[in-house]
């Protein structure tokens, strides 16, 4: 398996080579979809050009970049394409290791459930087979490393790279199982951008459940795990935080970086639901809608750390989704890192309902995106109605495609308790529905 | 006296050349750090030495000839002309209408200058000065006014205001054209203020106080608030005695769209002593002075001293007001200028207040009376070094009866001999556009040219850019002759999205002869449909950048101001002989911003949460509900007859 990833790698690395030698750079780089104010290349240059002036990076709304990101291209700013491809190559080898090892798992318990002859007898074609496991990782890395969205946000020096990075290095950490890594992972993660912090959740439940912590709210060694990882979490993002004070003497980032994410003042437009939304909001009624628009992000983690406690990976899957249509200033590289778990759910293609529809509009969606944005900003032959259009079915497709996984991965385990082929009271084949 | 100064200003120009950074320091000293002295005493030239001054213009102009046909030797170029032939003898007779004693305690002085310009325009200045001997920056109440406007008094006592300068202006000044403005002002208002340091809450006053000026001047000064006020560190210094120079108790703001008609002359007006009934105020009629090219009008407030050793300290309150007439559309084309045809009315009288009554016309180009004639001529002749130029005038002196002639009136006529002749081209000019297509980036290119022909000097640039154009200075280039020409000094402040505008201030040193160009990328913003203009599509536009300068002059500058000197040529302070202080506005910009939609605030709002209600919708349907075996459902007969006999307490069928 190493040769065909060996391969992959030096492909993908060759591809964003050649384009960064390409005219093609700074177009790309311009691009809203590739490029939000919090990760444009351009503003990192910008907050070190500020730096050099005396001038505080933060004291402007320019520079949007964490501390920690600002000070490692204080020294990596002449390598900073290899820093990209490095950065989009750790991630997907960091994927490809943590779908094998997840694999291998979902394996031996379902070796175990068969033993246990817990799988009704008209499932046997449900049963996954090792064979056509095998080449999962490499998908997912292909999926990750060959994706035009990752392509584009590394081209363009998007910083989303870097968050991606740390994400999948996360992911790694915890689905091998170790605790101070993954929380440390997370916290960084949690520092470039808020919103992973829901990814505690997963993290929780797969670490618990690999320990054999039963998920119980009466039990102590539940509470003292959350305790421990607890503290982990805060005790690094502590640290971070506090290194970053030091790095730059002040607090100024905080409300730059964390109240820019929270309470969006740039309308600069984009693939999100936000820019739009409130260019047009009625003055007194935006503070309402930016707390429920915020809310709306988190709000997903209890029910569904509930609903999918047997399967965190899923879940983290689920939430990575759910951060990248609602957070406030999306890129399509948020959109590439939870479309390269996609092949690890092949096997749930067969209750898919319009995957077809799904991907047909996501992708006339991609290529609308510039022709739109090109006659609203140059042409001036549309109005921004016809960008914002493109973004609402860009944003429904993505919706759909993930609920429509998620109600695939839910009939499946329904399947594997009831039986594949189900019948009435009368014995006429039954249709399934939800109730 | 003239030579010692001469001396020192060579130093000056050596350390120009030896260090960039202390370039900046001595700017910033010799331009700024200057007292103006006022003298009250009103003297007049008479017939006799008017003979002595057209000799020594003679003289002069060799001397500056023959300066120039030097440039290898740049430093010594530059000869000290005498200026002390200019004054007329002390023993003058005094004839100031206010005979209030040596030392008035309120003195009015009001000229106008004409100056034919070459294209057939004619440019006409008027200057009002009062000064006010009074003693505000010990803060001693005061409430009795004579000359000065009370409405202007109360303002500077109750704002702890230093020095105030505010002017309203429609239509851009053509330098490549008309020459240099003896004041130059941006298109729009313009407001600059120094407070005195006993002001605690800077932002709070100047707040206060722009609303009390937009009263008083019926202007939307009321539009200045955070997000257009600047605090320049370098680039205006206070030009009345006191050097503070702690950028913390100035603001600056512009605003580049004002529109200036008559509902700013009319409060303009009432501020002077004799208001429009009498003296030259009497030619200030908005249906003529709005029907021209240019009209700027202004007040600065300023302290200055009453003497040499400046002992007393008095308020001087400048009105002025620049008018350009068009050939073309107030001319109809004939190249012929009256007093009625610019104003529609002649003079009959000073104004009984003024110490000094005079009008000027600017006769330097026309020495033989080739170009055109002046009638009724008049026996007086006045130089004057203005803008690093010396140039000699016609005076008309309104305070003596002889002037109006027989008829009682004066209408001074000006007649074209001849439509030739080209003009002193202005040693330094600059000019702004934005480049790009497209309403994403756009980049900004300021263009300053040095005309000088072999000597280089430096320039402050000041650029005020509002909040929705981001900057990016790292794209900041600055380049004359096709190379990289480094600042060697940077003010940058970034701005802060709806709260303060991008401030760039910079130390350029322009090359002899040349166009230097500063680009600078930015990105449009795309604001809140609230925050547009309501034609959003006509584009927002950006404030004037200010080049403020110490052009090296010709001739010897006028060093000695406690000598009695024409208005128009005393405002800015001169320390030194070589040189003289300038400001140039570029063109304000009109960049257009990407719009939305504004019909359809409730379409966004009702599609967008339908987008978040089938997010949450559909994982909502999921995750509450479970899959069950779907029974076929009854028929509708069935189920209404159920209903009724669940009313009737029977058991369902």
């Amino acid at each position: 398996m190493a040769a065909p990833l060996t391969l992959l790698l030096i492909v993908a690395v060759t591809i964003r080579a050649a384009l960064y030698r390409s005219s093609l750079v700074d177009l790309i780089s311009e691009r809203v979809e590739v490029v939000s104010p919090l990760t444009a290349w351009k503003r990192v240059i910008e907050g070190l050009a500020l730096l050099d002036l005396g001038v505080s990076p933060y004291s402007g709304d320019v520079f949007h970049e964490t501390p920690l990101i600002i000070y490692l291209f204080h020294f990596l700013v002449d390598y900073a394409e290899i820093t990209f491809m490095l950065a989009d190559v750790i991630t997907a080898v960091a994927l490809y290791l943590a779908v094998k090892d997840y694999n291998k798992q979902v394996f031996r318990k379902q070796k175990f459930a068969l033993e246990a002859d817990r799988y009704p007898l008209d499932c046997l074609e449900l049963i996954r087979s090792p064979r056509e496991m095998y080449y999962i990782p490499l998908k997912v890395a292909m999926f990750y490393l060959l994706n035009p969205f990752t392509i584009l946000s590394c081209v363009a020096k998007s910083t989303c790279g870097l968050t991606n990075c740390v994400i999948g290095l996360f992911i790694l950490c915890t689905i091998k199982g170790n605790v101070l890594l993954s929380a440390i992972f997370l916290s960084l993660a949690t520092y470039q951008s808020i919103y992973p912090l829901t990814l505690c959740a997963p993290a929780l439940l797969y670490l618990m459940q690999r320990q054999y912590i039963p998920v119980n709210f009466r039990r102590v060694s539940f509470w003292w795990f959350i305790a421990q990882y607890a503290f982990m979490y805060l005790g690094s993002l502590f640290v971070i935080v506090c290194l970053s004070f030091f790095l730059l003497g002040s607090w100024d980032y905080l409300p730059s970086v964390y109240g820019f994410i929270l309470s969006v003042p740039d309308l600069t437009p984009n693939i999100g639901l936000f820019w739009y939304f409130f260019a047009e909001m009625f003055e007194h009624f935006r503070l309402f809608f930016l707390c429920v628009f915020q809310i709306n992000v988190f709000f997903y983690t209890i029910p569904l750390s509930i609903k999918l406690k047997e399967h965190p990976v899923f879940l983290i899957f689920m939430q990575l989704a759910v951060i990248s249509i609602f957070k406030s200033y999306p890129t399509v590289g948020d959109i590439a890192l939870y479309m390269a778990f996609l092949p690890v759910w092949s096997h749930l293609h067969r209750f898919l309902r319009n995957i077809f529809l799904v991907s047909c509009v996501l992708l006339a969606c991609s290529a609308l995106f510039p022709v739109l944005w090109h006659l609203w900003i140059y042409a001036g032959s549309a109005n921004s109605n016809f960008y914002y259009a493109i973004t609402l079915l860009f944003n429904v497709a993505q919706i759909l495609l993930v609920s429509d996984y998620f109600y695939a991965f839910l009939r499946r385990e329904h399947h594997l308790t009831y039986g594949l082929y189900l019948k009435r009271k009368d014995g006429s084949e039954a249709t399934l529905v939800l109730k | 006296m003239t030579r010692q100064c001469g001396s020192e200003s060579i130093e000056n120009m050596a350390a120009h050349r030896c260090s960039s950074s202390a370039a900046l320091v001595v700017l910033c000293y010799i331009s700024f750090s200057v007292f103006i002295v006022a003298n009250s005493q009103e003297t007049k030239p008479t017939v006799e030495n008017h003979a002595t001054v057209v000799e020594d213009t003679q003289t002069d102009t060799e001397t500056a000839e023959k300066s120039t046909e030097q440039p290898a030797v740049s430093v010594r170029e530059w000869e000290a002309t005498e200026t002390e032939e200019e004054t007329p003898d002390s023993s003058a007779p005094e004839t100031g209408v206010s005979s209030s004693g040596p030392h008035p305690k309120d003195d009015f002085q009001e000229e106008l200058v004409i100056r034919p310009l070459h294209s057939g325009d004619i440019y006409a200045s008027f200057q009002f000065r009062t000064l006010w001997e009074t003693d505000f920056l010990s803060g001693n109440k005061v409430s009795h006014y004579r000359l000065f406007p009370k409405s202007l008094g109360q303002v500077i006592s109750k704002f702890s205001v230093r020095e105030l300068h505010i002017s309203f202006t429609q239509g851009y000044w053509r330098t490549m054209q008309w020459g240099q403005p003896f004041l130059p002002s941006p298109p729009g208002a313009e407001l600059w203020v120094w407070f005195q340091d006993s002001v605690t809450d800077v932002d709070g006053t100047w707040k206060e106080l722009t609303n009390v000026l937009s009263g008083i001047f019926c202007a939307s000064l009321n539009f200045i608030d955070s997000t257009n006020t600047v605090q320049p560190s370098a680039s205006f210094k206070p030009l009345g005695i006191g050097n503070v120079t702690d950028h913390r108790f100035l603001r600056y703001a512009t605003l580049p769209r004002e529109i200036v008609c008559t509902e700013n002359l009319t409060p303009w007006k009432k501020l002077l002593p004799c208001g429009s009934k009498a003296g030259l105020a009497v030619l200030l009629k908005s249906e003529k002075l709005f029907h021209s090219s240019f009209h700027s009008q202004a007040v600065h407030i300023r302290p200055v001293c009453q003497d040499l050793q400046c002992k007393t300290t008095s308020w001087e309150l400048r009105q002025t007001l620049n008018v350009v007439f068009d050939l073309h559309t107030s001319g109809q084309g004939k190249r012929e200028w009256s007093l009625f045809k610019m104003f529609s009315r002649t003079l009959t009288e000073a104004c009984p207040l003024a110490s000094s009554s005079k009008i000027y016309i600017d006769i330097t180009d026309n020495p033989e009376g080739e170009q055109f004639e002046v009638t009724p001529a008049t026996p007086l002749l006045s130089q004057a070094v203005v803008l690093g130029d010396r140039r000699t005038f016609s005076v008309y002196d309104l305070t003596q009866q002889i002037t109006f002639g027989t008829v009682r009136s004066l209408n001074l006529l000006i007649r074209w001999k001849s439509s030739e002749g080209d003009m002193l081209r202005p040693l330094l000019h600059a000019e702004r556009y934005v480049a790009g297509y497209g309403l994403q980036t756009g980049e900004i290119h300021t263009l300053m040219y040095n005309n000088h022909p072999y000597r280089s000097f430096p320039v402050l640039l000041l650029e005020s850019v509002p909040w929705y154009l981001r900057l990016y200075i790292h794209t900041l280039t600055v380049t004359s002759k096709g190379k990289d020409n480094k600042p060697s000094y940077i003010h940058y402040q970034p701005s802060k999205d709806r709260e303060r505008p991008h401030l760039l201030e910079m130390l350029v040193q322009l090359p002899p002869n040349s166009a230097t160009e500063v680009t600078v990328q930015f990105e449009r913003a795309l604001l809140k449909w609230t925050e547009y203009t309501p034609d959003p599509n006509h584009g927002f536009y950006v404030g004037s950048s200010v080049i403020s300068s110490l052009v090296p002059s010709i001739v010897a500058m006028d060093t000695n101001s406690s000598q009695d000197r024409p208005l128009f040529s005393s405002f800015f302070p001169c320390k030194e002989e070589s040189s003289y202080f300038m400001r140039v506005y570029t063109e304000p910009l009109l960049v257009n911003l990407p719009t939305p939609d504004f019909s359809m605030p409730y379409n966004v709002i009702c599609l967008t949460c339908t987008v978040v209600a089938v997010g949450y919708g559909s994982l909502y349907n999921l995750l509450t509900r479970s899959f069950q075996i779907e029974e076929p459902s009854p028929g509708l007969a069935k189920r209404i007859a159920n209903i009724i006999r669940k009313l009737r307490g029977v058991p369902p069928l």
